[in-house]
């Protein structure tokens, strides 16, 4: 299944886009696909092992399992004001 | 109440005049500038980062938490994201209430909550040259409820 994954601030830079569509198998959380990611090595290996993730635009537990078509993003700690 | 997210400049004195009733006797206006220095580096501007459609979400959540806080539906709040000087405003809170206690204490929350966990990133410019990504705050996450 496909998932949608946006990258912000500084992990914008450092996956090189700020938005990358990817295969991820039935049963996988958002942990295992950082971990997915950070073995691309490059900019992607030097994401942290648990960043902050929203799915579908709400903060959300590494450990929530995603669904087909699920927006994910990794976010930095945010710095708005 | 109302709250946005813009690339345009902010008007305070326009947002300001979004709230007032005629029960209330205090109204106050909170603005973040850009400032020209941090961390000992001269700052030339800064560029925000959002996660746009969450941020207006997790905007418009903290306006109504700061509204029940605040006893009235009186609160406006607007960030400004993309490329700021140094000297423009980039948060715009306006708040009014009958007393000035709750007004104090809702325009200190909006702004702390908006520091807090608004999905909104800052790369400083600088004067010398060079630019990064400021260090923010880690936004506090769900427990687990077994979902």
């Amino acid at each position: 299944m496909r998932v949608r994954l946006l990258f912000f601030g500084l992990y914008r830079e450092l996956a090189g886009t700020g938005e990358l569509e990817v295969e991820v198998r039935p049963g996988a959380t958002a942990a295992s696909l950082v971990r997915e990611l950070r073995a691309r090595g490059g900019g992607f290996g030097r994401l942290p092992e648990a960043p902050v993730v929203a799915v579908n635009q709400a903060y959300a537990r590494l450990d929530t399992t995603l669904a087909a078509g699920d927006e994910v993003a990794l976010l930095p700690p945010v710095a708005g004001g | 109440m109302k709250s946005w997210i813009t690339t345009e400049p902010l008007d305070p004195a326009a947002i300001l005049e979004m709230v007032g009733a005629p029960e209330d006797g205090a109204a106050l206006l909170f603005l973040g500038i850009v400032r020209d220095h941090n961390d000992g580096r001269r700052v030339a501007g800064v560029r925000y980062d959002a996660y746009v459609g969450m941020a207006e979400a997790v905007l418009a959540e903290i306006a109504a938490e700061a509204a029940a806080r605040l006893g009235t539906d009186r609160v406006v709040v607007a960030h400004r994201i993309g490329e700021l000087r140094v000297g423009e405003v980039s948060v715009a809170i306006a708040v009014s209430s009958p007393h000035r206690a709750e007004a104090y204490e809702a325009s200190r929350y909006v702004i702390e909550e908006i520091k807090k966990r608004l999905p909104v990133w800052k790369e400083e410019q600088y004067v010398e040259g060079g630019a990064r990504w400021l260090e923010g705050q880690v936004p506090p996450v769900p427990e687990a409820t077994g979902d």
